[in-house]
């Protein structure tokens, strides 16, 4: 194990994290409702005649947030899978673990921890040290290919 | 009246709360897939970055939630927030799953959703595959609970 110094990015990660902490504050405070992404959108999907609007204008807002930064900012490089197969089985499984566990990063690894659950500090301790466990397997243990 | 401007105000905030949350995932690298890996890979070459993102995260949200639970929304109404403490198989195992699919492209919903706005075509598999998926719980859920 080394530390990658060339990638690591203290203080724009820790200032981006406040952001998103704002955020969670917001709907929070403002909407009475958790900043869980996963469940924003698989609850969008259900029709709920009148009352969803504020999930579509959730939605809506983190799709636009490139498209607004880049009148400003070049957006930083995006590296990420090109292999349609192992897309589609991660997606898969993104959606079917957080619909199943209620949660994902946002919802379980922020708002949950912020909140003190047991629920969401046992979700979010499973999914990081499967996800650690994967990509050492993939990259370590020769199964990736 | 009072209804329809409370309704604009929230849904302007849930807007704002998106944009800014996007940003702050831009800004924090989070949507990067192979930035998110890089913290992934812990006996690799190691990226402590996320870990950054959440402490900065936690450290206003923590303030919030108590200030939630203390006295309530901007008005001062009770929040209701899920109360179930219950550790249960679909916790646990859809925790499991969502962990392998998290670590096999480094993306999670929340960046999906930025990378589509970033015209990124992986990210529109990943979204539809991860719609798909939200589909098929809907109906193992539906099934289990005897509904048609």
């Amino acid at each position: 194990m080394s530390l990658d110094v060339e990638n690591f990015t203290p203080l724009n990660s820790l200032a981006g994290g406040l952001l998103i902490g704002m955020a969670v504050s917001v709907l929070l405070l403002i909407n009475g409702k958790i900043a869980g992404v996963s469940g924003i959108i698989f609850q969008s999907l259900k029709a709920q005649p009148g009352k969803g609007h504020w999930r579509y204008a959730f939605l809506a807002g983190m799709v636009l947030a490139p498209v607004l930064w880049r009148l400003f900012h070049q957006l930083p490089p995006i590296t990420v899978e090109s292999d349609y197969a192992v897309l589609i089985v991660a997606g898969l499984l993104v959606g079917l673990g957080t619909a199943s566990a209620n949660g994902c990063t946002s919802g379980h690894g922020i708002c949950g921890l912020a909140r003190f659950s047991r629920r969401s500090i046992v979700a979010t301790l499973l999914f990081m040290a499967t996800a650690m466990l994967v990509v050492f397997v993939r990259r370590h243990a020769g199964w990736g290919g | 009246m009072a209804d329809d401007n409370k309704h604009f105000l929230q849904t302007i905030a849930a807007l704002v709360s998106g944009l800014v949350f996007g940003a702050g995932l831009i800004l924090a690298g989070m949507a990067n897939p192979e930035k998110v890996i890089g913290f992934l890979d812990i006996t690799g070459s190691w990226d402590p970055s996320l870990a950054f993102v959440m402490g900065g995260a936690l450290i206003v949200s923590v303030l919030a939630f108590y200030r939630a639970r203390k006295q309530g929304d901007y008005a001062g109404n009770i929040i209701e927030l899920p109360d179930t403490t219950l550790i249960n198989k679909s916790l646990v195992l859809g925790s499991i799953a969502f962990g392998i699919g998290w670590g096999l492209v480094g993306i999670c919903p929340g960046p999906a959703l930025v990378l589509i706005g970033s015209f990124n075509k992986s990210s529109v598999v990943f979204v539809l595959a991860m719609l798909a998926g939200f589909g098929i719980h809907h109906t193992i859920a539906g099934r289990k609970s005897g509904q048609s």
